[in-house]
């Protein structure tokens, strides 16, 4: 990767096109009233193609993708994005529908959303889903929006509150806030899992629900799944499943068995649709039975969700069939325990025992810190990572631990690969012991060093105009 | 057992990684799980195809879609994607990144969406722009909320009438769970009822205002006064905006908007029956703290080198929780940067030749279609882009079936029995002859 | 160890307050600033909001979190410190000199429920 510095506006010179449009066949039509016309025309670059296409390519070159190198992000699933799922949602067949066509011209693309809900309702034991969420917190706000229209349905309105475990992942009390629910936090047990009487503590008729994963953001099985679901269900509240955690159930469990009553998945993560920086993403949301009859009254985005990205989805999956799913779920368990044990010797693990997908590290055995040396943090260790080729795993979450570091290899993911990247983290974590500054000024070789992001958030330059 | 080309584990290599794990089985690894959750039967999936099978079942499955030429907008245009976008955005490193929190290793990720930004403000007249977000519908919620959040204590928001019925039906469906108030603002002769605003918002408690520049009947709306009204109830102006159109028509700014939301989808993005598209918002400078969503910014390195970072993060669910402006953790990135290339290859030129092409080729269409004498005029007189009105004088389903059988996609129907169209630069001459000849024959 | 200064009134999330005839001067604690680390933006009420004792008024943000402001006293807010609103850093040079609003106290009572310096001393352990 080599720095490049250059931003588009930069490359332009008045006159220069970068794009070939059709003659003017049609009469002049008169131009519009003066009062509605813009002032001033926009600032936008004038460039050719070959700019463009350069610029662009350069920038890439700045970004480190799965295709580039191993993603160890806990949390986010970051799995090889198989090509195959590409080439078929470019099929021009679906790329020109519009979204309003009737149902007789979308006979394909109706199909696969059949082929989707019918897919999906079979991997997790849901009766029914919704494709409209566009991303995973977009489906937790649906779901969560779902739970209450079925309680106001039934006519019980006093259930305002939703537990939320500790450990959650920030979407889930921010998607409880949007969605008019007040939030109860329940502590978790010295070993990872949600402490159950505190839990039958806070139950009561104004609970609307819990939401929960599992694993859960330590990656350990919560093993009173049944005594939760039970206990929430006496007092009429229901089970939501934050699908972030779906990957290592695959082929193995299924939510709808464990007692969840509404859950969302994330198809950029389980089943494997590029992240593309950052969306576009999928959040399907699915409902047991009973639950049905409140899906159409909620409509939370535009058309029919992020019909491209299900596309991906499903290819994924047929190429799974139910002969391979099993193997995503256990060879990501398998992958991930295989690196824990193998690095638990150099950084510190508070729980031990089997982890599922992912797992949590509380930082380095040894820090390198001692008398005014300052130690190396979670943060030097993600920052060196990067001059070895790897991505950083998530750091600083779950927010249970002060340097918590934690690792999702994921099923994709040879061992030659997961033992190249143990025995970079041995070597990071003896570097640390020996001169914790090799950490601390990392990364030494990537296209910019540690930018100052005190000064980005003091004076904040959101643009091109305000940095010239 | 037989590979499978997405998962690398050998034999040798489970039984290695078994081994140092300590475990006989990888369904150890389950001991902590209740028995009777371990799924027994077999998952009622189809049987796994082999990749040339896959290609040939979606050949079909695309086969089964019609193939039409679209004159139908609503919120979703049939615009021209030029031939770079789907190249740029398929390279790997933009298309298989995540969001990007490692900055040092997403200089080209964050540098794009800074450039959208810019481009965002260019086009809407705004100081501040984020990220992006999920659709134009959904922006149109988080304004709403935003509204609200910006205004303290306030709980009603006016939609107008003229907006697109999914951006109403999302804002009320995030409304209603929000506790927020949806009241509504009537269109009076094609154009959102300056007098009736004035009414409502007579009414107190009114936190933001959203209006379309371009309404659901395509026609450019005038907001003169608007803002001077809405401000004077110390309430926001939401504008709804088409950011294609806005290389030609007033800006939010110019109407003096508080806020500017809408859908990129306008600015090459391929129909694609719904999605992925990209929202987005744009502010007054006041309102940057409470913006939702992503932003980027610049800064330095160490060595002193211009450098982009995720910013005002403390606006975040990942810091505030329960408390942040909006649950919204990514954006829509790779449609961003769709956007990005689409505007620096058009341009400003571009833009304006777009716009210029679309609005002769729908006034071209109107006043064909007056000519056959089937169709009488809903708003005469009122100016409008590349959409338009009409009232049939047959009924609307009898048209669109003749229009569909000849492979047209046209007059949609409103909800008050009007038919719609809209032309892009996409539409020929040719095409919109054709059109014409069709709804003659009926 | 973190400077405190003798004569305020302190609250147990680290505010303090100056009281100044029936006007309390508030802010945050040196302690509190050394926690946060670099202060990125103080989020401060208008002239003229009521605050509430126990009640947040505020935050203060910095790149990785956010800390709620929390009024030690109930009344109107008659002034906020303007130079803040460029200059956070100003909070972390110096707590006690750089305070955050000025309050028209209603209840000058709920100032017993302070700490004193010696009391706040012992509250962050030093």
């Amino acid at each position: 990767m080599k720095y490049y510095d250059k931003l588009i506006f930069e490359l332009s010179q008045k006159g220069r096109v970068g794009y070939s449009l059709p003659v003017n066949r049609f009469p002049s039509a008169p131009e519009l009233p003066e009062e509605l016309r813009r002032g001033t025309s926009p600032e936008l670059p004038e460039v050719s193609e070959v700019d463009v296409v350069r610029h662009y390519t350069n920038l890439s070159q700045m970004n480190f993708g799965v295709d580039t190198g191993f993603y160890p992000l806990g949390s986010c699933t970051m799995k090889y994005n198989p090509k195959i799922n590409e080439e078929v949602a470019a099929l021009p067949g679906f790329n020109g529908l519009h979204p309003l066509m009737p149902a007789g011209l979308v006979k394909g693309a109706l199909k696969v959303y059949q082929e989707m809900d019918k897919a999906l309702s079979a991997i997790t034991g849901m009766a029914a889903f919704t494709f409209a969420p566009c991303a995973g917190a977009h489906g937790e706000l649906t779901g969560l929006m779902i739970m209450r229209q079925y309680h106001m349905n039934r006519g019980d309105l006093k259930r305002t509150k939703v537990i939320v475990p500790d450990s959650a992942h920030g979407t889930n009390p921010a998607s409880a806030a949007v969605c008019g629910l007040e939030v109860v936090e329940v502590k978790s047990l010295e070993n990872g899992r949600i402490n159950v009487e505190a839990l039958q503590a806070l139950l009561d008729d104004t609970v609307a629900g819990i939401m929960m994963t599992n694993p859960n953001t330590l990656g350990l099985f919560e093993t009173q799944i049944k005594e939760i679901a039970e206990r929430v269900h006496a007092v009429g509240g229901l089970l939501y499943y934050d699908g972030a955690n779906m990957n290592p159930l695959m082929g193995v469990v299924r939510p709808g068995d464990m007692g969840f009553d509404i859950m969302h998945l994330n198809l950029h993560k389980t089943f494997s649709t590029p992240h593309g920086g950052g969306g576009p993403g999928s959040g399907p949301v699915g409902v047991a039975a009973h639950l049905v009859d409140c899906l159409p009254k909620i409509q939370v985005s535009g058309f029919h969700g992020n019909f491209g990205v299900i596309l991906r989805a499903y290819a994924y999956i047929l190429m799974l069939g139910k002969q391979n799913l099993k193997k995503v779920g256990q060879y990501s368990v398998l992958s991930a325990n295989y690196i824990k044990e193998c690095l638990k010797d150099a950084y510190k693990l508070p729980i031990e025992g089997v982890c599922k997908h992912e797992f949590v590290f509380d930082g380095l055995v040894n820090d390198g810190g001692h008398d005014d040396v300052h130690g190396a943090t979670t943060l030097d260790v993600a920052k060196r990572l990067l001059d070895f080729g790897f991505h950083a795993p998530t750091i600083y979450f779950p927010l249970l631990f002060h340097q918590a570091l934690m690792i999702e290899p994921t099923e994709t993911e040879s061992k030659e690969t997961i033992d190249a990247f143990i025995d970079v983290m041995h070597k990071i974590a003896a570097e640390a012991a020996e001169d914790p500054a090799i950490l601390q000024n990392a990364p030494h070789n990537a296209p910019i060093s540690r930018p100052d992001e005190t000064q980005a958030a003091r004076n904040p330059i959101l643009k091109y105009k305000d940095a010239r | 057992m037989a590979g499978f080309n997405y998962i690398p584990h050998t034999d040798a290599d489970v039984r290695a990684m078994l081994e140092r794990i300590g475990v006989r089985q990888v369904e150890d690894l389950y001991a902590d799980v209740p028995k009777e959750f371990i799924k027994k039967e077999p998952y009622d999936l189809p049987d796994a195809m082999s990749e040339g099978e896959v290609r040939e079942w979606f050949e079909s499955l695309s086969g089964m879609n019609a193939k039409m030429k679209v004159f139908v907008g609503a919120g979703a245009y049939d615009h021209y994607t030029p031939a770079v976008i789907p190249y740029i955005t398929s390279r790997s490193e933009f298309l298989t990144a995540y969001t990007p929190y490692q900055c040092e290793i997403s200089q080209g990720t964050l540098r794009y969406i800074f450039e959208f930004q810019s481009m965002v403000c260019e086009l809407t007249g705004m100081d501040i722009s984020n990220a992006s977000l999920y659709d134009g519908p959904t922006a149109a919620a988080e304004a709403m909320k935003m509204s609200v959040a910006c205004t303290k204590k306030k709980t009603r928001v006016l939609l107008s009438k003229g907006l697109l019925p999914n951006v109403i039906a999302v804002v009320e469906t995030y409304a209603r769970f929000h506790g927020v108030e949806i009241g509504y603002v009537p269109v009076m002769n094609g154009q959102t009822c300056p007098n009736c605003l004035k009414a409502e918002l007579a009414k107190g408690d009114v936190a933001g205002v959203i209006v379309p520049e371009i309404n659901r009947y395509g026609i450019i709306e005038d907001h003169s006064g608007f803002a001077e009204t809405i401000h004077g109830a110390k309430a926001l102006l939401v504008e709804y905006c088409d950011p294609s159109a806005l290389a030609v028509v007033k800006t939010p700014a110019e109407w003096g908007a508080d806020i500017a939301v809408g859908d990129g989808q306008s600015l090459g993005i391929p129909l694609c029956y719904g999605g992925p598209y990209v929202g987005f918002m744009a502010v007054k400078k006041d309102y940057m703290r409470k913006m939702p969503g992503r932003i980027v910014g610049q800064t330095s390195d160490k060595e002193g080198r211009r450098a982009y970072v995720l910013t005002l993060q403390a606006r975040e669910q990942h810091i505030k929780r329960e408390k942040a402006t909006s649950n919204i953790c990514s954006n829509e990135s790779l449609m961003a940067l769709w956007v990005t290339v689409y505007l620096s290859l058009m341009g400003p030129e571009g833009l304006r030749e777009v716009n210029r092409l679309s609005y002769d080729g729908a006034h071209y269409l109107h006043d064909q279609l007056m000519a056959t004498g089937r169709f009488t005029e809903v708003f005469p007189g009122k100016p409008f882009l590349k959409e338009f009105v009409l009232q049939p004088k047959e009924a609307a389903g009898l048209l669109q079936d003749r229009l569909e059988k000849a492979g047209f996609f046209a007059a949609l129907e409103t909800e008050e029995g009007y038919v719609s169209f809209c032309v892009t630069e996409k539409r020929t001459r040719a095409e919109i002859d054709e059109l014409v000849k069709i709804v003659k024959e009926g | 160890m973190s400077k405190i200064i003798e004569g305020l009134k302190y609250s147990e999330s680290h505010e303090w307050v100056k009281v100044e005839g029936g006007i309390a001067v508030i802010g945050v604690t040196d302690y509190a600033q050394a926690e946060m680390g670099d202060i990125t933006y103080v989020d401060a009420p208008e002239v003229d909001d009521e605050v509430e004792a126990g009640e947040e008024f505020g935050a203060l943000e910095s790149v990785k979190a956010s800390s709620d402001l929390i009024s030690p006293v109930s009344g109107k807010v008659v002034e906020v410190n303007e130079e803040l609103e460029d200059a956070p850093e100003k909070v972390n040079e110096d707590a006690f000199e750089n305070w955050i609003i000025k309050v028209e106290m209603s209840d000058p009572s709920e100032l017993d429920a302070l700490m004193d310096a010696a009391g706040y001393k012992n509250h962050i352990g030093e």
